[in-house]
């Protein structure tokens, strides 16, 4: 069962990174980027049954970390909605040459 | 009946994951990645990582996604579907990323990335399996993260201090308060 469940992984990650790509939407953006995060999860989590407990402390790392990402993060999106209105990312090219 | 779980968690985490990208509301994307994270769930149990399974289902399909929620409402987002796609080269962009990225993984992990893995993989799994009778579900992740992981964890409730201090400053309004 290892090989489908990287193999689902890797989907995951894929279609994650596709919707990074295709959306402007910064929100979905960000649900994009949870999801190849937790693409990533579903590896360790695959791997750790053949290795060692070490792959699901890794997992749990990454959940924290991404909590954390995701409060951050969501408040940088309040606080550009706040001066901009919206939360289209090609709106938000100051930091664009 | 593993397999047939796994089949079904697997389709349901796929849709799932393709409804986020194409989905017409974030909301809908966001009740697409609730199914996606719960289906990943499953995936856990079936692998043994009960405690992972409930702490994401309690963290992230409850905690964070209901995070996403909030914010989204509290903007009124999800009106301009039209707006938030690209198109033309940025679609080329994207198709050649995704198959370069898709090529890649497929060929990493499709190959016989398990076979000298799964050789003395049955040891591990047994392993695991009788630490896991003998310290139950969570004392077996809690024991390796209380003794050799101890200063990672430690590192990770100071990064959550931070990153509350951060969300509340920059989610203030600007003006109320000194900041």
């Amino acid at each position: 069962m290892l090989t489908p469940a990287l193999l689902l992984s890797a989907a995951l990650f894929v279609i994650g990174t596709l919707g990074v790509i295709v959306r402007r939407n910064a929100i979905i953006i960000f649900l994009c980027i949870e999801l190849q995060l937790n693409a990533v999860n579903l590896a360790f989590v695959a791997l750790s049954r053949y290795t060692g407990i070490e792959g699901q402390l890794y997992v749990f790392f990454v959940m924290t970390v991404a909590a954390a990402e995701a409060a951050v993060g969501l408040a940088i999106i309040i606080s550009i909605f706040r001066h901009y209105e919206t939360v289209n990312v090609d709106k938000f090219n100051v930091l664009k040459w | 009946m593993t397999d047939i779980l796994f089949i079904l968690f697997a389709v349901v985490a796929v849709g799932g994951a393709v409804g986020v990208v194409i989905g017409r509301s974030p909301v809908a994307s966001l009740l697409f990645m609730v199914a996606t994270l719960a289906s990943v769930a499953g995936i856990y149990v079936l692998f043994e990582a009960h405690f992972l399974a409930a702490i994401q289902v309690l963290v992230y399909a409850g905690a964070i996604m209901v995070l996403f929620l909030f914010v989204i409402m509290l903007l009124n987002l999800g009106h301009d579907y039209r707006a938030d796609l690209r198109y033309g080269s940025w679609s080329l962009l994207s198709l050649v990323v995704v198959g370069l990225t898709a090529g890649v993984l497929m060929q990493g992990f499709s190959g016989d990335v398990g076979a000298d893995l799964l050789e003395d993989g049955a040891a591990a799994a047994a392993a695991i399996d009788a630490a896991v009778i003998e310290k139950g579900a969570v004392g077996v992740i809690a024991d390796p993260l209380f003794t050799d992981y101890v200063v990672a964890f430690e590192l990770m409730g100071l990064l959550l201090l931070v990153a509350i201090v951060a969300a509340v400053v920059l989610a203030k309004p600007r003006g109320s308060g000194e900041g």
